[in-house]
């Protein structure tokens, strides 16, 4: 996906849930993880250069990566924060810029690894598990 | 309640799902006009109220699971987000009351908001978060 592109935006995020559902993946964690990744999409496109989404299914969980060449994070913390955005005039007429994007997607995942580094980009890994059956 | 019942509460313009309105179950009702907040607070069968037009409140939309979303303010969304709306089979209605009076009608009409906090149990901010169901 391009950065700045808000036509296509959003359609890695509705092609991960398609591809869930037709693996009748449970609901509530298909839930979880659109709205991780689309959260992740909307970070690429709002704040980087360009990215990609990678979905991985296996038997230990979902696994998504979105991956960007950017400005990177110089704060990982404060974009941590809730209510913190750096987000262009732009995006916050569209509704974006609430600063919930990463605090969203921590509570959204069971494991979140990033990586950024300041003018090269950022790696989020995003882990899902699956509900145990009780 | 019935999403019909809502939209007569609100006498709400019917932009797409007509053939689902009589079937809908909403819930609880969002009003919000950020999307993080939306993604974020927001659980299933739920009707979410806004003054967002542009497409991707509907990719939230189908994110989450809405079931249908009422434009405030008399605000109109373009013909491609109608479209999109029709192909996700997601509801689209518009009120010419605003956000807050919108929201208000149908609070009293016993729809809850989607916090699960009230003033009544002590509105007790130290709840934590329920992760989206």
């Amino acid at each position: 996906m391009e950065g700045n592109n808000f036509t296509t935006a959003g359609e890695a995020a509705s092609r991960v849930k398609r591809t869930l559902q037709k693996l009748g993946i449970d609901s509530a964690l298909i839930r979880r993880v659109s709205i991780a990744t689309y959260e992740a999409e909307m970070n690429i496109v709002i704040h980087a250069e360009y990215g990609k989404i990678v979905l991985q299914v296996d038997a230990g969980g979902v696994t998504v990566l979105a991956e960007d060449r950017g400005k990177g994070i110089p704060d990982l913390n404060q974009a941590m924060t809730a209510g913190f955005s750096t987000a262009s005039d732009r995006a916050r007429a569209m509704g974006f810029g609430a600063g919930m994007g990463l605090p969203n997607i921590k509570k959204c995942t069971d494991q979140l690894e990033i990586d950024t580094q300041v003018n090269v980009g950022t790696k989020v890994v995003m882990k899902f598990t699956y509900p145990t059956t009780s | 309640m019935k999403l019909i019942a809502i939209q007569k509460l609100l006498n709400a313009t019917i932009l797409t799902g007509k053939e689902l309105l009589d079937h809908l179950e909403v819930k609880m009702i969002c009003g919000s006009d950020l999307i993080s907040d939306v993604l974020s607070f927001t659980k299933e069968r739920s009707l979410l109220l806004t003054g967002l037009t542009n497409p991707q409140i509907i990719r939230a939309a189908e994110m989450i699971d809405l079931c249908g979303i009422v434009f405030v303010r008399g605000k109109r969304p373009g013909d491609d987000v109608i479209r999109m709306a029709r192909e996700r089979k997601i509801p689209l209605l518009v009120t010419e009351l605003p956000l807050f009076e919108s929201c208000g009608v149908l609070y009293n009409a016993g729809l809850p908001g989607c916090s699960g906090l009230s003033l009544a149990t002590g509105g007790d901010k130290s709840v934590a978060a329920p992760r989206p169901s």
